[in-house]
């Protein structure tokens, strides 16, 4: 199978999503805004009102803390960036995308096809992974500038709102599409039929622990 | 008598070197990695990290935006001095952390658990952790930092005599199924397994064993380093790849390091060390002279010793 290689608006059009597939490679180009639970809590639980106008400006959430710098004279220096896990935001998304629009969630590990289904495609959003993970600096050559830096003083360099200028900013894998299907827990199947073969002739452990799944298919997050 | 500015200048560099150059060994590890894959997608992706140390040294900028967890292992010749002592030493890591945090940048990731406090430059409470090591020879001083990251792809269970390799093989496989999948653990890593001591040295001697041990080597048991050898060919036999593709690269080496424990239990720990395996070692001798290196060279035969005293008159004249 051969890989198809796309770029994509930050602000892309329903057309250019619904032509996504899994395991597409993606290039984006427009403003992205780092959003994880900070922000989260801040627009959402504390209800601030959210510094960007949404979905307009960007439509592209992008699960990150970068490795950058807040010079004394305001200015920034943007080295590495890479996602962060994005299960764990499970709990914010559905009343996030609803507020905002936004239409690519950019992360780590992608979420269930669960999430995909019950509000992902609804929305008209989809998940694109970092890959690797972290192909830190060459995310960082694709950030053309710094615009912004939001909620600094409140939530500290990690958990701010970075507003990225994405030039060819790339790669990222297509892990969601619009059945709502999910590369990840595909390629989970295909690695399912080895499980019995590796496990062969171990046993479960003398001193069992409480735990929340014994099946080796299943997945922890 | 180390000077203490060439202590913190040399752990300066080292902060640097550490976040930006991929070490040889695993960079060999990975290519090799890379040539023998032939899943599409964890192909593509090894190869796109391949590109991202390059980028990253060409750049002069961190190879991964979570620069993971700055940390330090100290290890000294037995007639070392520091001027300004111990003290001294601890203050000037500290500052070399903070002031590479600003300078790199590396991403501030340490806060305080409860109140979520970032200074902004990774030094707070226990952090940057600072761990000793001697030798009975010499007056070097080691400075090895090590940058580990990720949430997952780490464990710990207490095993018992009775759960035997199988068990041992039983965990191991559940810590890369657990943190494989969608690639939480960040594999290809530097598996390592800790196997014995009390609890918390047991999860720290498969710390060390992932982020201390280069790929390639060996423990000096050779029935330790066959189990080594056939662990990394099991890892790589379940049919995973990078970011839990299909692939047949999971495991770039695995490393068992083993401590004396209870005699009813077999505690064991997994570590795993990063597609951005992170670390850089330099030594300092008492003229100035600093001489760089990646192999933090930890695993001695001294600190792998098993006799009460050390007797280096007696190991000589074997």
């Amino acid at each position: 199978m051969s890989i198809r290689e796309l770029r994509l608006s930050t602000t892309p059009t329903q057309d250019a999503l619904n032509d996504l597939r899994l395991g597409d490679i993606v290039y984006l180009d427009g403003l992205m805004y780092t959003a994880r639970e900070g922000v989260y809590m801040r627009a959402l639980e504390d209800k601030a009102n959210i510094p960007l106008e949404l979905p307009s400006q960007s439509a592209a959430n992008f699960h990150c803390s970068p490795a950058a710098r807040i010079n004394e004279d305001g200015t920034f220096d943007m080295g590495a960036v890479t996602a962060t896990a994005s299960f764990r935001f499970a709990k914010w998304l559905p009343e996030w995308m609803a507020k905002t629009g936004a239409k690519l969630i950019v992360g780590k590990g992608g979420m269930t096809s669960k999430d995909y289904k019950e509000y992902f495609v609804p929305n008209g959003a989809i998940y694109l992974s970092t890959v690797g993970y972290g192909t830190g600096a060459l995310l960082g050559r694709g950030v053309e500038n710094v615009e912004a830096v939001h909620w600094n003083e409140e939530l500290g360099i990690a958990q701010a709102m970075w507003v990225l200028k994405c030039n060819r900013m790339g790669p990222f894998i297509v892990a969601s599409d619009m059945n709502g299907d999910c590369l990840f827990e595909r390629e989970n199947a295909k690695i399912a039929k080895n499980v019995a073969r590796v496990y062969e002739g171990t046993k479960p452990a003398t001193l069992k622990r409480y735990g929340e799944s014994d099946d080796r298919t299943d997945e922890v997050i | 008598m180390i000077p203490i500015n060439l202590i913190q200048s040399t752990a300066e560099t080292l902060m640097d070197k550490a976040a930006i150059e991929i070490p040889q060994d695993y960079l060999d590890g990975l290519q090799e990695a890379s040539r023998t894959e032939d899943g599409d997608l964890s192909s593509f992706v090894l190869k796109a990290m391949l590109e991202n140390y390059e980028a990253a040294k060409e750049d002069r900028r961190a190879m991964c935006g979570d620069t993971g967890v700055p940390r330090w292992f100290v290890k000294m010749g037995n007639e070392a001095s520091v001027e300004g002592g111990m003290i001294a030493l601890e203050a000037a890591l500290r500052r070399a952390t903070a002031s590479a945090t600003n300078g790199v940048p590396l991403r501030p990731n340490r806060v305080h658990p409860l109140w979520r406090t970032d200074h902004n430059n990774n030094v707070g409470i226990g952090a940057p952790e600072i761990e000793y090591g001697f030798e009975p020879e010499g007056a070097w001083i080691d400075l090895i930092t090590v940058h580990k990251g990720g949430l997952f792809g780490s464990d710990y269970r207490m095993l018992f005599p009775s759960d035997g390799v199988q068990g041992i093989k039983r965990f191991y496989l559940d810590s890369l199924m657990a943190f494989g999948k969608r690639g939480l653990a960040c594999q290809p890593a530097i598996i390592g397994i800790g196997l014995g001591g009390s609890k918390d040295i047991c999860v720290n001697l498969g710390k060390r064993a992932s982020t201390l041990r280069i790929v390639g080597s060996q423990n000096s048991d050779p029935e330790i380093a066959k189990m080594e050898a056939e662990f990394k060919e099991l890892g790589n036999s379940i049919g995973m790849g990078a970011m839990g593709f299909v692939g047949k690269n999971m495991v770039i080496d695995c490393n068992i390091e083993v401590g004396y424990c209870h005699t009813g239990g077999m505690p064991m720990s997994v570590h795993a060390f990063c597609l951005s395996s992170r670390r850089a070692v330099a030594r300092i001798h008492a003229d100035g002279r600093v001489e760089h290196r990646t192999d933090p060279d930890w695993f001695t035969p001294y600190q792998r010793r098993e006799t009460i005293d050390w007797e280096p008159v007696r190991e000589a004249a074997e």
